[in-house]
């Protein structure tokens, strides 16, 4: 590991000033940013700590009834909160399939949407990757691609974000809060992350030394508590990231679909907020055909970007699969297999 | 739950005490090699290579010297001379060591340069700054490249190929015949604890804290690489955080070794997780092709067993995967061959069962296609091939109870009533359901060993053996064989191990660990008190005087006559009236080779595997293991246990999770990581029971143990592949099975 600053700083103006320097990097739990230090893909001059900072570690109601989650707050703290958990089981869920209990104790809100693509490619400072070194080409096009993206890719940049978090906030119209040194502004999270185009080392529209605050649930985002759902799909039950996931919500009347939110993980560079689904799901009754239509709108525009094809296939399936669980209603406790195909069967249970 | 205490009745075996060295594991007492820090050490981290064939051209030494705390940068232009190129084979089971020969490359991460410095983290920077140019040459890294050899032996000197009656005979002749290629991937050696030494030279004596799993041949290698005396290497290896096969001397350890020589002072260097991934050899990919002919009847009229596999550009192991078609399955005509390629890669080696894991998966695999052709129940199709003598030699077992392994595990897993065909059994959830069997089998091997054993002045014992503790327990059930030939209570035995000044107890490997150290220790044991019992029966004041034609039994620190256990004496009160602080005698354990001539011996195991299989979503689930293994003599049925289990979550792990992706251009393994080589987590292995079925062997060895390290894995691979096919209908043949072999067969079936 090379040298470089260590600043703490007691307040966000003081963590924005500290963070001007060029080559400084916000450090939140550090579960993802120390291993890349640690194998040369980070390189920051200064790491500026968060961790000591008033105030970011607060979930708090607003006057608004919408939910604010500061950026501190850790992924094991979120999700059981008994009372976030119940006005927003599917987050819950994701969080809970994300990583490992050790992991998830230290990770936190703001350092989850941040996290980089596991693309192994990008991990390896001897490959060529466009989004580590522009313009140094992609070694993962014609490599080992099993796990790439299947949506919004380019010709230079084919990675996905490995966020489980950001898959049902994205569905539920979370809004990202940022300081910078010109001020306060907020951002959808479905335009947080960018699409690579012929910019991938661009990955959100944070600005050099913004800082992202908190994490905002708007009012009335808790209207699909009763049916929604997060299923990741991996071959191994835990520590493993998705080879695609999906969040489903659905507000149900008198046995039609009002409303339905659906958003996939694993696809993309970013969390992918399937509209064209939600709009043919709206005023349907939520039955297998119109759940099959729906994925099939959601995927419409997929194609493969190396040997993975059937990522687009599983991927409808696994949008069929969140819608069900989602029409079937939340389970009243959270599965011992968070967002697990097998969450209800026996062998799911923990004894 | 009520605490049942244990009852001996003068015997430590066969108890299942708790581990000896468990409070110091769960406290973290307990000192791994690399917990050393000797006064003045030094931290050495290795830099390797990118490419996996070709040359570096330039390395920026200057950099990684002006960087703070970098003490040297070794090269091949410094690296101390050694008495023997690394290139050299002639010391045994020895293989080609990457020790900065020259500029050559020969795999992905293969050391070029070595960087010591005062931390561990100046080290580190050390290394990334000295990045290396490189002339690269094209690569091949798959079974696809290559043109392909009949190596002349495989694994260690077994023959290459081997016919038993006319296998083409046998197949014209047969009602049913299939001809089936399974294909299995490299995978990496990932113990917990990753390869490290700390080396420290005074003058021409090395000193090493190191894991290894066998001292006699690290000493030997040493010895011959530095020119010293193999008495002058003095080794340290009090626990290993697992071996698996690949704890022999490795390059890296030996880079450490030269770092301390090149700057005087004691050097630390332990690879990091990623570095594991080329220079500590690993199991090498396979792809084999079965065939195999029927009867009407169901008997099996002949067995060809092909292996393709690959080793190094630059040196020969070739995972004998054919073997387990020799012992198995009473085929009247048994035709085993071997093809390979030379790859970019390390030297593949030993890894768990190596030979028998990658072909037990294929064999069963086969025996269930098998089976299947002929309309049978998978395991009623077994048992009608089964060898009552091993198939390929003729000769008896030294003894066999894989009948009883069969039964009594398909009774606990409850195998009756399972559909002959697949995809007829659902759970509630919708999910499907299959059931698989697989047969487990492993070699009982022994080697040399030696021990020494001592009963002290005040009764107590001591036992000295140079053997080894990979976390498999051994330091207990050596214990308890210590205890038992000593005829002392566990708790009145101190057993000193892990060190390479102590009589060698052979390596740790082949299983045969407890059969060669515990035989050796057993040996010492019964010496010890056949001196304490000739001072006893020859002195007219014990009470023993003149026992010695009807003999005398050693029990809880007393000696008794045998045909009256009232009298007897203690041993301290033996000693005392001898006037002696201590007696002591050396034993040994050799293989017998008469018993080996006239007697096949091996462990058996019927491993049943229950798997759930999402059938939209592909996704498998493994929800139930039984094994029920037959491994003669039990020393400690808890240690066993455990050693079945890891073994069978290793088949697990087989069948569905290890996969080293090679990248074809550059040959870097692009997973070289826990997070992406995947290995099974707890919430994939929800219930797994291992049976010890009773067997008494007479023949194999003093102890009448046959080993279960390895078995393990064994039988269950192939069990967990046949209970995906019974539930899906969709039969992979390429391990591991993954998601989208299962979505792309559902659609179809």
């Amino acid at each position: 590991m090379n040298r470089f600053d260590y600043v703490r700083p007691r307040t966000i103006a003081e963590a924005l000033s500290a963070a001007a320097q060029p080559g400084s990097a916000y450090l939140a739990a550090g579960t993802n940013l120390i291993d890349l230090m640690k194998i040369g893909v980070a390189r920051p001059a200064r790491l500026v700590d968060l961790n000591h900072l008033p105030g970011l570690d607060a979930i708090e109601g607003l006057p608004d009834g919408g939910l604010r989650l500061g950026a501190q707050v850790r992924n094991a703290t979120l999700a059981r909160d008994a009372g976030f958990a119940r006005r927003f089981p599917a987050v819950a869920e994701a969080l809970l399939a994300g990583a490992s209990a050790q992991l998830r104790n230290a990770a936190t809100v703001g350092g989850n949407i941040l996290q980089r693509t596991r693309c192994a490619y990008f991990q390896d400072p001897d490959s060529a990757c466009n989004r580590r070194e522009p313009g140094s080409g992609c070694d993962a096009r014609d490599g080992e691609n099993r796990l790439h993206a299947v949506l919004g890719w380019s010709d230079a940049c084919i990675a996905t974000h490995p966020s489980d978090f950001c898959v049902p906030l994205v569905a539920l119209d979370a809004v990202v809060e940022i300081e910078g040194s010109d001020g306060a502004r907020e951002v959808p999270l479905r335009n947080f992350h960018l699409l690579p185009g012929t910019t991938p080392e661009r990955e959100s529209v944070l600005a050099p030394g913004e800082l992202v605050v908190a994490l905002r649930l708007p009012p009335g985002a808790d209207r699909f508590a009763a049916h929604a759902r997060y299923v990741k799909l991996r071959e191994r039950t835990s520590y493993a990231f998705a080879l695609v996931s999906a969040a489903a919500g659905l507000h149900v009347e008198e046995g039609r679909i009002v409303e339905a939110r659906l958003a996939l993980g694993g696809v993309a560079a970013r969390p992918w907020r399937a509209e064209a689904a939600e709009i043919a799901l709206a005023g349907a009754i939520p039955d297998a055909a119109a759940f099959r239509r729906a994925a099939e709108l959601a995927l419409a525009e997929a194609r493969p970007s190396g040997e993975n094809g059937f990522k687009i296939e599983l991927a409808r399936r696994i949008a069929v699969r969140a819608l069900s669980l989602a029409a079937s209603g939340t389970p009243t406790r959270l599965p011992a297999l968070p967002a697990s195909p097998f969450a209800s069967s026996a062998g799911g249970l923990h004894d | 739950m009520t605490e049942v205490l244990q009852v001996r009745h003068g015997s430590s075996a066969g108890q299942p005490i708790t581990r000896r060295d468990g409070p110091l594991k769960v406290t973290g007492a307990a000192r791994y090699a690399a917990d050393n820090h000797p006064p003045g050490m030094l931290h050495a981290v290795v830099a390797t290579s990118a490419i996996a064939r070709g040359r570096v051209t330039s390395l920026n030494e200057a950099a990684a010297d002006a960087h703070p705390g970098v003490v040297a940068v070794m090269t091949p232009a410094n690296r101390p001379a050694l008495a023997m190129d690394p290139d050299d084979k002639s010391v045994p089971f020895s293989f080609r060591m990457d020790l900065l020969q020259d500029g050559r490359v020969r795999y992905a991460g293969q050391p070029v340069a070595v960087v010591i410095a005062e931390t561990l983290e100046a080290a580190a920077e050390g290394a990334a700054l000295l990045a290396p140019c490189y002339e690269a040459e094209p690569v091949e890294v798959s079974l696809d490249q290559g043109e392909a050899f009949v190596p002349p032996v495989v694994g260690v000197g077994a023959p290459a190929e081997l016919r038993h009656g006319d296998v083409e005979k046998g197949l014209a002749e047969a009602a049913q015949r299939i001809e089936t290629t399974y294909e299995t991937p490299a995978q990496f050696h990932n113990a917990m604890e990753p390869h490290g030494v700390v080396a420290a030279w005074v003058g021409d004596t090395l000193s090493l804290d190191m894991p290894t799993q066998g001292f006699a041949l690290t000493q030997m290698r040493l010895a011959a690489l530095f020119g010293i005396p193999a008495e002058s290497i003095h080794i340290r290896s009090p626990f290993l955080g697992g071996g698996f096969g690949s704890k022999l001397l490795t390059s890296p350890q030996v880079l450490g070794i030269l770092a301390a020589r090149l700057v005087g002072r004691p050097v630390k260097l332990v690879l990091r997780r990623g570095q594991m991934y080329g220079p500590v050899t690993h199991r090498a990919p396979t792809r084999q092709v079965l065939r195999l002919g029927a009867s009407v009847d169901g008997e099996l009229t002949a067995l060809h067993h092909h292996v393709r596999t690959a080793t190094s550009r630059f040196d020969d192991f070739i995972e004998p995967a054919a073997g387990v078609s020799h012992t198995l399955y009473a085929a009247p005509a048994v035709r085993t061959t071997y093809e390979a390629v030379r790859l970019d890669t390390g030297t593949p080696g030993f890894m768990r069962a190596p030979g028998e894991a990658s072909g037990s998966i294929a064999l069963e695999s086969a025996m269930d296609e098998m089976a299947q052709a002929c309309g049978m129940d998978p395991l009623e199709f077994r048992l009608r091939n089964y060898a009552e003598v091993e198939p390929v030699s003729g000769k008896p077992f030294s003894s066999k109870a894989l009948r009883e392994c069969y039964a009594q595990g398909a009774a606990q897993f409850g195998w009756a009533g399972r559909p002959l065909l697949p995809r007829q059994m659902r759970d509630e959830g919708g999910m499907l359901v299959g059931w698989g069997v697989g047969t487990a089998t492993f070699p009982a091997l022994m080697f040399q060993g030696a021990a020494r054993a001592v009963i002290r002045q005040d009764g107590s014992g001591l036992v000295e053996a140079g053997a080894h503790d990979m976390g498999q327990g051994a330091w207990t059930a050596f214990a308890q064989i210590a205890a038992d030939s000593l005829g002392l209570d566990v708790e009145r035995l101190e057993f000193c191990s892990g060190r390479s000044d102590l009589p060698d107890a052979g390596i740790a490997g082949g299983s045969a660990h407890t059969a060669t150290a515990g035989g050796a220790i057993r040996d010492a044991g019964q010496k010890v008190v056949a001196r304490l019992a000739e001072l006893a029966t020859t002195d007219a004041r014990s009470p023993l005087f003149g026992a010695s034609n009807v003999g005398v039994v050693a029990r809880g620190g007393h000696l008794l006559r045998r045909d009256d256990e009232s009298r007897g004496e203690r041993f301290a009160d033996i000693l005392a009236r001898a006037g002696l602080a201590e007696i002591e005698a050396q034993g040994s354990s050799v293989p017998d080779a008469a018993i080996a001539e006239r007697y096949a011996a091996h462990a058996h195991g019927a491993v049943f595997a229950e798997v759930k299989v999402d059938p939209e979503l592909g996704q498998v689930r493994v929800t139930r293991l039984v094994g029920a293994f037959a491994a003669g003599r039990i020393i400690n049925p808890r240690l066993v246990r455990s050693q079945y289990y890891g073994g069978m979550i290793w088949g697990v792990s087989f069948a569905l999770h290890e996969h080293a992706l090679l990248d074809r251009r550059t040959g870097r393994v692009m997973n070289a990581d826990l997070a992406e080589y995947r290995v099974p987590v707890n919430a994939d292995v929800p219930s797994v029971e291992a049976i010890l079925v009773e067997e008494e062997d007479p023949y194999v060895n003093a102890l009448g143990i046959k080993g279960v390290g390895e078995i393990g894995i064994t039988g269950t691979a192939g069990a967990v592949a046949n209970a995906v096919w019974h539930a899906t209908g969709v039969r992979v043949r390429r391990f591991p099975i993954s998601i989208e072999d299962l979505i792309e067969g559902s659609a179809t079936v």
